[in-house]
């Protein structure tokens, strides 16, 4: 089966207007939940769907709500996050450019659902052209009685702004995202208190991904139940992939969870297998932050069953022989890719990245930078592979947030699955240069 | 520049307004990332202390919590930038796919290492973190623009078009 509920009209020429939205049942679910249904009820509906948070850690997005604090005469606040930072993903992105209309009308009925009368989509600060966009299907939304006073004569009121980012990985973080967003550096808060309590401004919040929120859309269009049926046990419904690296057809796919990822990777359908005719070496399946695995633990598990793309099914054999669906940032990498060079533009990434309140964070981070440096320039030894364990090993669970985790699990996994590579380059420091570190686009021609 | 000539114009001081009206009249200290950008855009492509310190007495804060607002975040420009800083992602899948050929390309082009503006001051190589266009490695991002999937012929046009537009990039 192939069901689309998010990208059924992306390729429409003009979706990304109103008018032409709405000839695609645009703004009928925001009808639907305002005209039939209590804001309880639509809370209802999204728990019945069964619904995962799509900004990486897959939290029960129903139950997130249930949890939002209601203190009498404090305003409570929607706030989207729209960093997309972490390497690996631009499904967002590609959402909000194509459809952003989807993205307001999943504002509106969330903001509906949780009695948040001013919400805020936080969007990374690059994705300025995306601002932009946003602003415009705002815009028109206002103008067309979707937004603002008494929206469909239902006596809810919601005004809907977009916030700009300032470059910081960290600030998708959602504490961190609050804090930048109350116009302050990205440092990520101690929790408790968690945002459903004391979140924007101190106010009650919920934090939601771009994905998440749209996908309220076709759940209240269809009601929780039917959402429920597609996918496969707790992994229900559709989930957006940003499939990149060597493969043939990258881009963003919307899949119903439970596709086998042997077939995402070679079908036609999907990424089309691997570029010029080369072999899979590794993947990594949800973003720069979860752990690699090596062609034979990414097709099958460890027990021999085919690897699904669902939440269980990749994070099935633990770290051990598993890995997890994050973001969703599916990087592909063929029999050439160099894993230590890979590695490396990873933990630059998250020492360039970590806000510094931790020290093992700052110092865990700028250190696994250093020792893979040392492989990649031919001048390490086997002590220093033992020694970069020891430097991961030592920053979970002693953080302010995850970000120090998430630079950890893909210096482990690179060395549990091929510690080999990180061995050759000590024997035969030569080696490096023989290995393609990068694709030459053609020649280097002269400038 | 001297802290009297900084000063939005009218179509700026209006975008101020807009800005402000986002949030509760005793939150505006949220306005400070947008008013930064809305700055840098206006005042040359980086921020100036003084530029700072004018934002900082639009919102009525410490001119301390503008600077350690602008140095945390990496868009914003502490010194002066060329025309057009050409922001190139070098991270995982844009450098499985050429990033360190497009910065090497772009060097040998210019005649300049990463980080130095050319000599006219219209080009400046900056190399970034994963900027969200993965699938259409290697790219690069130039103000609010993506020039995506990359080759040598198509960077070779887009210097050449930006050299004949000669403006200062900008996102806002
Ligand atoms: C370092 C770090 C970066 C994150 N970046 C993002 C991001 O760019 N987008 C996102 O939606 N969630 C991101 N998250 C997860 C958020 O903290 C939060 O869990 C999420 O926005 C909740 O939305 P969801 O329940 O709809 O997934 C990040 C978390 C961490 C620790
Ligand atoms: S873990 Fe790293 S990014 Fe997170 S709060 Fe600590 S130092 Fe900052
Ligand atoms: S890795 Fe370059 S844009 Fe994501």
């Amino acid at each position: 089966m192939n069901e689309k509920l998010l990208l059924k009209y992306d390729h429409i020429p003009g979706i990304n207007t109103l008018a032409v939205y709405r000839q695609h049942n645009g703004y009928t679910s925001l009808e639907k939940a305002l005209k039939t249904l209590k804001p309880d009820e639509v809370v209802e509906e999204v728990k019945k769907s069964g619904l995962r948070g799509r900004g990486g850690a897959g939290f029960p997005t129903g139950m997130k709500w249930s949890f939002l604090a209601k203190p009498e005469g404090v305003p409570r606040y929607l706030v989207c996050n729209a960093d997309e930072s972490e390497p690996g993903t631009f499904k967002d992105r590609y959402l909000m450019e194509r459809i952003p209309h989807l993205l307001v009308e999943g504002m509106i009925i969330a903001s509906y659902a949780l009695g948040a009368n001013a919400s805020y989509i936080y969007v990374r600060g690059e994705y300025y052209y995306i601002i932009k966009i946003l602003q415009k299907a705002i815009k028109e939304a206002y103008a067309a009685g979707l937004l603002g006073k008494n929206i469909l004569g239902s006596g809810f009121d919601l005004d809907l702004y977009v916030q700009p980012g300032g470059g910081a990985y960290i600030c998708g973080e959602e504490t961190a995202l609050l804090e930048s967003l109350e116009g302050k550096r990205g440092n990520p808060r101690i929790k408790p208190p968690f945002p459903a309590v004391a979140g924007l401004w101190g106010r009650p919040t919920v934090v939601n991904n771009v994905e998440t929120i749209a996908a309220v859309v076709p759940i209240i269009q269809d009601g929780g139940d039917a959402y429920a049926k597609i996918g496969v046990g707790k992994s229900t419904g559709t989930k957006l992939i940003s499939a990149s690296g060597h493969i043939n057809k990258p881009g963003v796919y919307e899949i119903e969870l439970g596709v086998p990822v042997e077939e995402f990777i070679y079908s036609e359908q999907y990424c089309g297998g691997i570029r010029n005719g080369k072999k899979l070496k590794a993947v990594v399946a949800g973003g720069s932050s979860v752990p690699i695995l090596p062609t034979e633990l990414i097709l099958k598990t460890a027990k021999g069953e085919p690897r699904l793309m669902t939440y269980e099914s990749l994070s099935d054999g633990g770290f051990a022989t598993g890995t997890m669906l994050g973001s969703g940032g599916f990087i592909v990498m063929d029999e050439d890719t160099s894993i230590v060079k890979n590695l490396f533009t990873f933990a630059r990434f998250y020492r360039h990245e970590s806000c510094g309140q931790c020290s093992p964070c700052r110092e865990g981070t700028a250190w696994m930078e250093k020792i893979i440096k040392k492989f990649i320039d031919g001048k390490a030894n086997m002590a220093d592979i033992d020694l970069l364990w020891d430097v991961q090993s030592k920053i979970e669970g002693k953080t302010i947030c995850p970000l120090g985790e998430a630079a950890a699990w893909p210096v482990a996994a690179a060395i549990r699955h091929f510690r080999h590579e990180f061995e050759a380059y000590v024997r035969n420091p030569q080696s490096i240069n023989e290995v393609k570190h990068y694709y030459r686009l053609n020649n280097l021609v002269e400038a | 520049m001297t802290t009297s000539e900084i000063k939005f114009n009218d179509e700026a001081q209006k975008k101020v307004q807009e800005i402000l009206a986002q949030y509760p009249n005793d939150k505006s200290k949220s306005a400070l990332l947008p008013l930064l950008h809305l700055a840098q855009a206006e005042f040359d492509g980086w921020l100036s202390p003084e530029t700072m310190d004018y934002i900082a007495s639009i919102l009525n804060i410490q001119a301390i919590e503008v600077y350690e607002v602008a140095t945390f975040y990496s868009m914003f420009n502490l010194k002066p930038v060329a025309n057009y800083l050409i922001e190139i992602c070098q991270t995982s899948s844009c450098w499985m796919c050429g990033a360190e050929d497009i910065v090497r390309y772009l060097e040998k082009k210019l005649n300049v290492a990463v980080g130095e503006p050319t000599q006219d001051g219209m080009f400046q190589i900056k190399t970034v973190e994963c900027l969200g266009s993965c699938g259409t490695a290697p790219m690069f991002q130039i103000g609010d623009k993506y020039y995506e999937n990359l080759t040598f012929e198509k960077i070779d046009a887009i210097l050449e078009d930006l050299r004949k537009e000669n403006k200062r990039s900008r996102y806002v």
